[in-house]
């Protein structure tokens, strides 16, 4: 006969497994609602045409203007910028683990490339400032001293080791009888790898992109440091700007009271950002969903 | 073995390991031009391994080593002057499991003789292939859709397609009715009759039934040991080798 056990401990640690979901939940739910409700109250008194179409940025002086395009172009060279410096490289380098490494070499490159990602992000941008921002200067000597260019650069290198990895990961789970079919063929490995295993990963290859482009877009700290603070709508990069998550740091580190329009501005900054990053990342996830299907 | 057949393959004395463990042991053996060769044995004795070694597909696999001499044609398969590239153009391979590329069906047989820029209209050769594979008229209609909604069998005939567009001078299969029904199996043999008038090919099978329909030679292995090899009727009807009759009867292990 089966002794009954007792379930009290059982009971009480599935509530606590339910409060550690329902809290994460709760967060989640709340920092939306205070984003939605701040920026409704910021849209009171600016329209949403004047935000998302404005071309000045100037929040903080007079005279005010709540253009939003000056963050957005700031943003977007740092994510051009980046994309250009992360995506070709960190697809070389999957290519190059997935395909051609022999085990020794991915044995040393695979840790190399997670230090790389856990380096903490302030460290790059002070890397890109003492560092990229006078190699940039002695070769462009009209480069600003805080410019997109050379926080672009390292917010490239910030997200090339997350690229690698997550095409390495496409490319590995394209299977290998599909690679001896093709050389059984008479192909090289260069055709086997770029007129096989690249485009059946290329699913896992866009999710990667988009991910890093998402990525590249929240980055904070080294376009703080090395970008500048200046909402200039300009497509320079190597002039001084400000992206969208600069410029909340910017005026959360001020004492800008609660309530106010500028305080609202955060709100209504950070919610467009949060905006674009969602859709990014919805959209990863499809193309990822995807490309799991593939081979079942 | 009648002295009009060519010899296309000879392999004298292959010894092939995996790590330092003997997978194939001094296998002598000659592959005639035009005729079916079944390679017979039971699962882990080499078969594959052996075919494999054939179009240099061990290549790729670490600490895979070969030593001995397999001429193709009078020349050293794995002599200097070889290109593995070239050996894998003129020796195809069909493999167990359907392998298609995530493409379409036109796109899956254009796509050798596409990227060695093999000389001829494309649709002519991708439509010769699918024919020779008895493909055709089930998927005329629908050549540019996936060949991933093919049928298993379908696939397996469209990676025999794929691999006949090649125009190879050899074609090594390698189980290549294990993972089918039946009826799809019955439909590759058919497909090997058929063929054999213009290919040589080598096909590795479990099936004693299949090997002693399909084949004119058929070489048995145990433990990577060539135990025999001769015509198939004789191999099936009156085998020199004990071990071997055993096997064919099915009084085996
Ligand atoms: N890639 C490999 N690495 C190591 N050993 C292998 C490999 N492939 C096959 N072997 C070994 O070689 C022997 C022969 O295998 P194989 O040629 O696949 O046999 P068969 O095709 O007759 O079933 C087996 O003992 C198997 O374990
Ligand atoms: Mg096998």
């Amino acid at each position: 006969m089966k002794t009954v056990k007792p379930r009290y401990l059982e009971n009480s640690l599935q509530v606590v497994f339910f409060m550690c979901a329902a809290i994460s939940t709760i967060t989640t739910v709340a920092v939306i609602g205070i984003l939605a409700f701040e920026t409704w109250g910021f849209l009171q008194h600016v329209s949403i045409v004047e935000f998302l179409f404005g071309t000045r940025w100037s929040p903080l002086l007079h005279p005010k203007s709540y253009g939003l395009l000056p963050l957005l172009a700031g943003t977007t060279l740092i994510v051009v910028g980046a994309s250009l410096v992360a995506l070709p490289i960190g697809l070389a380098c999957a290519i190059y683990l997935s395909e051609y490494a022999g085990e020794r070499a991915r044995n040393v490159l695979k840790p190399v490339l997670e230090v790389l990602a856990g380096i903490p992000t302030v460290v790059y941008g002070f890397f890109a400032l003492t560092f990229v921002t006078p190699i940039l200067r002695t070769v462009l000597p009209q480069t600003d001293v805080f410019n997109a260019a050379s926080a672009a650069i390292v917010v490239g290198i910030m997200v090339l080791p997350m690229v690698a990895s997550l095409c390495d990961d496409a490319f590995r789970a394209v299977p290998d009888n599909l690679r001896e079919g093709a050389y059984s063929l008479g192909a090289t490995s260069f055709e086997v790898t770029t007129r096989v295993v690249v485009p059946a990963g290329l699913s896992g290859v866009f999710a990667a992109f988009v991910l890093a482009i998402s990525r590249a877009i929240g980055e904070t700290m080294a376009v703080t440091l090395a970008a500048g603070a200046t909402p200039n709508l300009t497509l320079n990069p190597l002039e001084s700007i400000q992206t969208m998550t600069a410029y909340i740091v910017q005026v959360s580190l001020g004492d800008t009271p609660a309530g106010t329009l500028t305080y609202q501005t955060l709100f209504a900054v950070a919610a467009v950002l949060f905006l674009v990053t969602l859709c990014l990342n919805i959209a990863a996830n499809m193309i990822m969903k995807r490309f799991q299907e593939v081979y079942e | 073995m009648s002295s009009e057949e060519n010899v296309i393959l000879n392999i004298d004395d292959a010894c092939i390991s995996y790590g330092g463990d003997l997978a194939v042991r001094n296998v002598s053996l000659q592959i005639f031009e035009k005729k079916i060769t079944a390679i017979i044995g039971p699962s882990g004795c080499g078969k594959s391994t052996l075919l494999r070694s054939l179009n240099r597909m061990n290549d790729f696999i670490h600490g895979c080593e070969q030593s001995g001499r397999i001429s193709f044609r009078d020349e050293d398969l794995y002599g200097d002057k070889m290109d593995p590239v070239e050996v894998r153009l003129r020796i195809g391979m069909v493999f167990q499991r359907p392998n298609p590329f995530p493409k379409s069906i036109y796109r899956n047989v254009a796509w050798g003789p596409d990227i060695n820029g093999l000389e001829g209209d494309l649709d002519d050769r991708v439509e010769k292939a699918l024919r020779q594979s008895a493909l055709w008229d089930e998927v005329k209609d629908r050549l540019h859709e996936s060949a991933l909604n093919l049928s298993g069998g379908q696939q397996q005939r469209l990676c025999i397609a794929r691999a006949l567009a090649m125009e190879p001078e050899i074609i090594l299969m390698d189980e290549p009715c294990s993972a089918l029904d039946p009826v799809s199996t019955a439909r590759i043999e058919d497909l090997l009759f058929e063929l054999k008038e213009n290919y040589t090919i080598v096909i590795v099978t479990h099936n004693m039934q299949q090997a002693a329909r399909v084949s004119q030679h058929t070489a048995f292995l145990e433990n990577g040991v060539l135990v025999e090899y001769g015509d198939t009727e004789e191999v099936f009807t009156n085998p020199k080798n004990k071990r071997t009759e055993e096997y064919v009867t099915g009084r085996f292990g």
